[in-house]
């Protein structure tokens, strides 16, 4: 990569839709405030704004939540994230190499796998996990953490890899011909050289995996969970049916919105900072 | 440079081919580099000549024929072409210095992982390298700030920190803005004033005509000419090399 080429000025705004003509006339401006007008003097008569706060968002249900839906809730959510991301990962890299490998055979591997995992439920991939391998195979994985995460390690390494592969076909041929110059081997050339620079081109797309991953560990509610090892979803259910009131529930979206927003931040600034470093 | 009688070649190219496709670049390549010989190769866009460079090391195959580097051929299916490209520097038109690392890093980095060499040894001949080119005190950079004079200069210290025994140049000037030429081409020429064993494929004829010790002309995938470059340029004998020097040079005087 030349420096010059892939160089753009920061600072140029995007271009912005204010700045086209605006064509809408006076008229059809006045119908659209007075429209708007309407739909919100027709929520305001027409709710009943008390009975929705009773049961959506109940003060003293809202106050019930703490400190479990964040000590023991969110903290699960954070636990399958984690591992399953780890493992998904770890996976998800070997298999973009083997899709990117000269051997056929690992190819074919890779490229099965990956259709196969992307074309199922992620939630059918869990029970089957969870129920169909002790009676099929007679293979048990201990404990709800250890079944939850390997199911979604299975599940999001098939979109890693794809991610993966993409970021490192990304990386310009002349890298790996300059490493494989100076007598490294493919793989000293692919670990210090090429998956570096291909984990800065696709932050992006990874921290959109691992959102994704985040939301789908509400599907190990479904494998039968013990009380220590509920996440966001199952607490937020139980609750539902505990107290006949949606609270619950909205107070786990709520801690689902806090966990996912920063993250999608997070991944903003890293993608600024790894462009000005290039 | 003189070398010893029967001394082994730094690089001997026999009858290689090399085929894209149904496209025959190289038809029969014979070239013979010594120890301390400073070969350039021109001619035209598209004669083969980087396809040429690149069988040396094998960054392409040859279809068919032999590569020897240092006596080993490195075209035999159990050569160790990691050891022998690790003895061979390569330069490259684009730089390729590797962005993500510092300037120092990218010297040190093939050091240490390919010759095994400990940090603090190879960040001094990294120091060592980099005072040559006239870069030592950008060592903290990341290549994106240097001019592309000052990657290209990197580059060829990135290249001499591996102790390499013969260079590579693939048209190390053709991407950079005509004032920045200058400087790689000194770079050059001072390595090539110490002794060096230099395969350069340029467009750069003033540097040809005053550094190498031969210049071939390559067409068609063949060497069609091959001379002293007082030789070449002044009395070539082939009617194609005559033209090919004269549109060259009206390029150079418009």
């Amino acid at each position: 990569m030349t420096s010059g080429a892939g160089m753009r000025p920061a600072h140029e705004p995007p271009p912005s839709r204010r700045r086209l003509p605006v064509s809408t006339s006076t008229l059809g401006q006045w119908a659209l405030y007075g429209g708007t007008l309407a739909v919100v003097m027709f929520l305001a008569v027409a709710v009943d704004w008390a009975r929705l706060q009773d049961k959506m968002f109940r003060t003293d249900l809202v106050l019930d939540q703490f400190p479990r839906i964040v000590t023991q809730a969110a903290k699960n959510t954070l636990i399958f994230t984690a591992f399953g991301f780890a493992g998904g990962l770890a996976l998800g890299v070997v298999l973009a190499l083997m899709r990117l490998s000269t051997f056929r055979p690992y190819r074919w591997f890779a490229a099965v796998y990956i259709d196969v995992i992307r074309g199922l439920p992620a939630l059918l991939v869990l029970i089957f996990i969870a129920f169909g391998l002790p009676i099929a195979l007679d293979i048990r994985i201990p404990g709800t953490y250890g079944r939850g995460s390997v199911a979604l390690a299975i599940v999001s390494s098939a979109y890693i890899a794809e991610v993966v592969r993409a970021g490192i076909e990304a990386v310009p041929k002349g890298q790996t011909e300059a490493a494989r110059s100076l007598g490294m081997s493919h793989g000293q050339a692919m670990r210090r050289i090429v998956i570096p620079q291909a984990f800065r081109i696709i932050i992006p797309p990874m921290t959109n995996e691992l959102v994704l991953l985040l939301k789908d560990t509400a599907l190990i509610s479904v494998i039968g969970v013990t009380e220590a090892t509920k996440e966001l979803t199952r607490f937020g259910r139980d609750g539902v049916n505990a107290n006949a009131n949606a609270t619950p529930l909205v107070v786990a979206g709520l801690v689902y919105l806090a966990l996912t927003l920063p993250m999608t931040r997070l991944a903003g600034y890293l993608e600024r900072r790894a462009r000005a470093s290039r | 440079m003189t070398t010893e009688a029967g001394a082994v070649p730094a690089v001997d190219l026999q009858d290689v081919r090399k085929s894209f496709g149904r496209l025959e670049v190289l038809r029969g390549i014979d070239l013979r580099v010594a120890a301390g010989e400073k070969i350039c190769i021109i001619g035209a866009s598209g004669s083969g000549k980087s396809t040429l460079l690149r069988c040396v090391n094998l960054l392409e195959r040859p279809t068919s024929g032999r590569v020897l580097v240092e006596g080993v051929e490195v075209t035999a299916p159990d050569c160790d072409i990691d050891r022998v490209r690790a003895r061979v520097g390569m330069v490259f038109q684009q730089f390729n210095l590797f962005p993500h690392l510092t300037v120092e890093r990218n010297v040190t980095i093939a050091q240490e992982t390919v010759l095994g060499r400990p940090h603090d040894l190879a960040v001094d001949t990294a120091m060592a390298m980099l005072r040559r080119v006239g870069l030592e005190e950008k060592r903290h950079e990341y290549p994106a700030r240097l001019s592309g004079g000052q990657q290209q200069r990197v580059a060829i210290a990135r290249a001499l920190a591996m102790d390499p025994s013969v260079m590579l140049f693939d048209e190390a000037t053709s991407a950079l803005d005509p004032e920045l030429v200058g400087e790689v081409l000194r770079v050059m020429r001072e390595l090539a004033d110490e002794g060096m064993t230099m395969l350069v494929v340029t467009h750069e004829m003033g540097f040809a005509r005053r550094v190498a010790d031969r210049v071939a002309f390559i067409d068609e995938g063949v060497v069609l000419e091959e001379s002293p470059p007082a030789e070449l340029f002044e009395s070539p004998r082939e009617e194609r090399t005559r033209r090919f020097l004269q549109r060259v040079l009206e390029r150079d005087e418009s």
